[in-house]
């Protein structure tokens, strides 16, 4: 690799002092701007304090409002002079100190002046600068001279228009678009970057009337396109076009011709272009992509780095979904691993993994050994990542791969890089069972010398978990045990957790196990040492071996479906007492914005009214609410509060909305009203709901609001008992019934008598996903396995025609009402079928887990399977009820 | 229902950890939009800047932009981009680069975009210096000429959009740098009308 060619130390030294800003200072160039002001103007010496006005603030240095505002109207003066350069360089910096409204006024008739010059250059950049710094206002003003721009002869001029209108559309978008026809013209210019701009504004213009763009592609991919950079564009618009045609079978695509004709192109970024949308086309088949594919292969091995990359990271997106089309180009691959760009080395490499068989992968293996000590640690995680997906992919080539990973770990590396090598090792321990052993042996070996901390801690709760499963646990107590000795606090308290699991599973090992938890009371961390008390009470470390019990077992190895951030605020909440912490009460809710201030309710009033510290979130709020009205304060705990759901239309007389709160055997109905009139005042509010269209649910109380004055919220509360534990479901109409009076508007006071009234409220519904809390688990594997196939129900269903697999997926989920796991929710594009892993809490505190298999049969038909595993077999049921007639 | 679900169970990534979350998730660039150049920069051979300009608020604040540069600088800086352009993937962004002398020449796009579009940006750019700076490029040519790069960064790309990317169009633009021609000749200073024929000069050796 050649150094760049620096001049040598003496000769640098002289060069700085030639720098023509050395020793540059704000306040002396501040100073020297007075220039600007003389009645004689010398443009060259105004050129010069401008230019070093713009080098002070390239280099970051900020002018205040003051010195700004002198500078600008120092600048203004400098339309005087007729010298070109000058008042180029007045125009950039105009632009630079992006003025205010009450300045903009001063430079805006000059600006106009020179909008309509002579002198192509004025006009060019006078629109460019007028339309950066003007508002709304002004722009009306000149609209005539930007339109008559637009298709100026001179190219310069009209494309300074077309990129002005571009962003003038992002603020004023009414204005911008009165000049479609002048834009059309100037799509058929026979400059090239003129038709550029123009397809891009014409474009942007029309993006949202589908029909028009669909018109627009039809007629530009007959061919009247000459800027390669046009053709890019047109590109693009033409791919989205294919997108969005509905269901076309694959074979007659739409506009396909247009784009492999385009591989034809003579400009390589209209071939690139076009290459890689046609590999981006949704459902693209093998055919369709041979001929993209053999364009790219070509420029694999073309001599500019910048090609070679821009085909070979397309191949690798390609080998994702259709790893087959791309093994022609392996041979090529194979000679990019030794590219000097690392980049492209490594997205061959990691192309060459996906597209690999497994007789190749001893051979890849070898190639990338070499490799792996010259590239930077980012480009290590990446092929760390491809090695675990070849291997999940050929676990039969599990060793091989299991001793690349080990050997790398071994070797020098920061903590990501460790990291993702650490992670693929227990992906493969997890999903391998052969690999199992020799996998924790080489993260055995690996904490014996490691400096992350957090490494460390994690491989020790894992081999926690897998160790004593294994057929000779004996063998890892050693590893274990030495981190007793030899590591920080936090590594010698995550040891002692996992030998005492080690001492819960394996009846055998427990004697010894209780000898060295012994000698770890003498720590000197109080964490080890508590542990370690801890540990030999629950395991009756008293001497006596005891069959270990099913509640040691959870507690040892059950895992805490309790959000920690709820649990550590819950812990912050709670005064010492006579009362111990209670864990139930710890609200298990999942926030659904992670911005939200979380505040645990779980505060029992026992204390004398220790104030709540911050604002409560909604769920602490609405328990607190409701509590404190004596009608509803024995319907128990509050199991659930639904987001509000608008009555109303925006911006009626009247805004309404509810919120559903659930209980074990009720339903409070919170409304929340806005009255909008100021000359009104409403009494005696309440809601007259009929539950005609819910059986199950009988009406309790009512709690109306007194008085409700113009815009400020208040709320009125319906209640119904329903069975209890039962997910009830139904319709509610509902009736806002209230007194109206008449406000005065000049004094505010209210009349004395009012009229009754009435106003239609939209219906509200009970759903099965009221009583689904969002409860993520953090091992979804884990936590399907312990809960066993006792009450597991699984059928299949045909979602009939979706809009995408995407938005099957999600309507599955809100209907369900249940917290996605491991980021399951997210439909990677193109695919033809999706897993999702679904966990909540039914009412009645029962855990349920859901299993969603989609598939697209045929074009746009979804199918799914649905496998769903909880504590109870009814709740089971109830969900497949739940998406039955759902 | 004629897809059979069971095959879906054996497909990978059902329970990988974090298996749908794959790189292909570049759409966050509306790929149906203009092509966007977020910044130009031209750093000298210790990543300290000659000229900037910045057309993304990705980067807010100086120190952002200082610390964006440093780390590319210093990430590029062993690479071998002296004759043919190179290219790198840094922070989500795709970045082309070119040096001669002690200058360093980057354009930076979003991930999405297509390469080839941003290098011949990159192209414009470094061919309209060389053509300005008569072929001297070096940092010290590039700071007495000051005004002449900041000029061409001007034409090159206007808030993002390109504008222009042919090398001789853009110098054409940034040398007809002369005196209005109405201007009489006596009202010239002899700086101003060494300035002129130099110019004069510049123009036809461009031409």
């Amino acid at each position: 690799m050649a150094q760049p060619l620096v001049k040598k130390d003496d000769d640098r030294d002289d060069e700085a002092d030639y720098s023509p800003f050395l020793g540059i200072e704000k306040g002396a160039v501040l100073q020297e701007a007075r220039v600007f002001n003389d009645p004689q103007l010398d443009p060259r010496r105004c050129s010069q304090v401008i230019t070093k006005l713009l080098y002070l603030l390239n280099q970051g240095e900020t002018f205040t409002k003051v010195e700004a505002t002198e500078v600008f109207f120092a600048v203004t003066k400098l339309f005087q002079s007729k010298d070109i350069g000058l008042r180029r360089m007045v125009y950039v910096m105009i632009k630079e100190l992006s003025p205010s409204a009450d300045e903009v006024i001063i430079v805006t008739s000059s600006l106009m002046k020179d909008m309509t010059s002579k002198t192509d250059m004025y006009r060019a950049n006078a629109i460019r600068v007028l339309c950066r710094i003007t508002d709304g206002t002004l722009l009306t003003q000149i609209e005539r001279y930007l339109k008559q721009a637009i298709v100026d002869k001179n190219p310069v001029v009209a494309s300074a228009a077309l990129v002005s209108g571009i962003h003038l559309l992002q603020t004023n978008p009414e204005i911008v678009k009165r000049w479609s026809n002048e834009v059309q013209e100037a799509v058929q210019s026979r400059a090239a970057l003129v038709q550029f701009h123009a397809l891009a504004l014409l474009h942007q213009i029309r993006q949202n009337d589908r029909l028009a763009v669909n018109k627009l592609v039809s007629s530009l991919t007959k061919g009247s396109v000459r800027s390669p950079l046009a053709q890019c564009l047109l590109i693009r618009y033409t791919s989205q076009v294919i997108r969005e045609s509905a269901n076309i079978q694959a074979g007659d695509r739409p506009f396909y011709d247009f784009l492999e004709g385009c591989l034809r192109h003579k400009a390589e970024m209209v071939i690139f272009e076009a290459a890689r949308a046609i590999t981006e086309l949704n459902g693209v088949t093998s055919r369709e992509l041979t001929p993209a594919i053999t364009v790219l292969q070509l420029f694999l091995s073309s001599s500019k780095p910048v090609l070679r990359f821009a085909a070979v990271r397309t191949l690798n997106k390609v080998a994702m979904t259709h790893p087959m089309a791309v093994t022609n180009c392996n041979i090529d691959m194979e000679s990019l691993i030794s590219d000097q760009n690392r980049s492209i080395a490594t997205l061959a490499i990691t192309t060459l993994l996906k597209t690999g068989n497994e007789s190749s992968v001893d051979r890849l293996m070898k190639q990338i050994t070499n490799f792996m000590s010259d590239i930077a640690d980012e480009f290590k995680i990446v092929v760390v990542e491809a090695i675990r997906s070849l291997c999940l992919k050929f676990p039969l080539k599990h060793k091989s791969l299991m001793n690349f990973l080990s050997n790398i770990l071994r070797e020098e590396g920061g903590f990501e890089y460790k990291k993702a090598i650490v992670d693929s090792i227990v992906i493969l321990i997890r999903d391998i069972p052969e690999a199992k052993e020799t996998g924790l042996l080489h993260l055995c070996e690996f904490i014996e010398d490691c400096e992350f901390t957090y490494l460390s801690t994690q491989i020790l709760h894992f081999l926690g978990i897998e160790g004593p499963k294994t057929s000779d646990p004996n063998k890892y107590i050693r590893y274990i045990y030495n981190r007793v000795h030899l590591e920080n606090a936090t590594v010698r308290a995550a040891a002692v957790s996992t030998l005492a699991k080690f001492g819960a599973m394996v009846d055998t090992l427990k004697p010894r196990i209780f000898v060295l938890l012994r000698r770890c009371l003498f720590d000197n961390d109080d964490e080890v040492r508590d542990r370690a008390t801890l540990y030999l009470n629950t395991l009756g470390g008293d001497g006596t071996v005891v069959q270990t019990s099913d509640d040691v077992k959870e507690f040892l190895f059950g895992s805490l479906d309790i959000p920690l951030v709820n649990l550590e605020n819950s812990l912050k909440n709670y005064e010492p007492s006579e009362e111990s912490f209670d864990i139930n009460s710890v609200p298990r809710e999942v926030k659904a914005q992670p911005l939200a201030e979380k505040k645990a309710p779980g505060k029992k009033p026992t204390g004398l009214g220790a104030p709540p510290a911050g604002p409560p979130s909604t769920v602490d709020a609405y328990e607190k609410l409701l509590s404190s009205i004596p009608e509803f304060a024995n319907f128990g705990k509050l199991f659930k509060s639904s987001a509000p759901a608008e009555l109303t239309e925006a911006e009626t007389e009247y805004a309404v909305n509810v919120v559903k709160h659930i209980f074990d055997g009720h339903v409070v109905f919170q409304y929340n009203c806005t009255n909008t009139i100021p000359e009104q005042l409403l009494e005696n509010v309440t809601v007259i709901v009929d539950a005609s269209e819910a059986e199950e649910f009988a009406e309790v109380a009512s709690k109306p609001l007194r008085s409700l004055p113009y815009d400020s919220p208040g709320q009125t509360f319906v209640a119904f008992e329903k069975p209890e534990g039962i997910p009830a479901v139904g319709k509610f109409s509902n009736m806002l019934r209230f007194i109206v009076k008449e406000v005065d508007p000049s004094t505010g006071e209210a009349e004395d008598d009012g009229v009754e009234d009435e106003y239609q409220l939209e219906e509200l519904e009970v759903v099965a996903a009221d009583y689904m809390l969002k409860v993520g688990v953090s091992n979804f594997r884990n936590a399907w396995e312990s809960m066993g196939a006792d009450c597991e129900r699984v059928d299949e269903y045909g979602l009939g025609p979706r809009e995408s697999l995407a938005e099957a997926v999600n309507a599955v989920i809100d209907l369900l009402g249940m917290q996605p796991c491991e980021g399951t929710e997210v439909v990677p594009n193109n695919s033809r079928s999706h897993t999702c892993l679904l966990s909540g809490v039914y009412i009645g505190n029962i855990k349920v887990l859901v299993r969603l298999q989609f598939g697209l049969d045929g074009p746009k038909d979804v199918a799914m399977k649905l496998a769903v595993r909880s504590e109870d077999e009814a709740v089971s049921d109830a969900i497949h009820e739940i998406v039955a007639s759902g | 229902m004629s897809m059979d679900l069971d095959d879906c169970l054996a497909l990978p990534g059902f329970f990988s950890v974090n298996g749908s979350k794959s790189t292909e998730d570049c759409n966050d660039v509306n790929e149906d939009s203009c092509p966007c150049i977020k910044n130009i920069l031209l750093l000298d051979s210790e990543g300290n800047r000659v000229a900037v300009k910045y057309y993304s608020d990705e980067w807010p604040t100086n120190s952002a932009k200082e610390a964006f540069e440093k780390a590319l600088f210093s990430k590029t800086q062993k690479t071998n981009a002296r004759t043919e352009a190179e290219i790198a993937m840094f922070e989500n962004h795709i970045i082309v680069y070119k040096f001669v002398q002690d200058l360093h020449f980057f354009v930076t796009g979003a991930e999405g975009e297509n390469e080839l579009i941003l290098v011949i940006v990159l192209q414009g750019f470094f061919d309209a210096v060389g053509l300005l700076l008569r072929g001297n490029v070096d940092k010290k040519e590039a700071l007495e000429n000051l005004d002449l790069i900041l000029l061409c960064l001007d034409e090159i790309v206007d808030g993002g959009v390109i504008l222009e990317t042919d090398a001789n169009a853009i110098a054409g633009k940034v040398a007809s740098h002369s005196v209005d021609a109405a201007a009489p000749l006596s009202e010239q200073t002899i700086s101003q009308a060494l300035a002129t024929a130099r110019e004069h000069l510049a123009r036809s050796l461009l031409k």
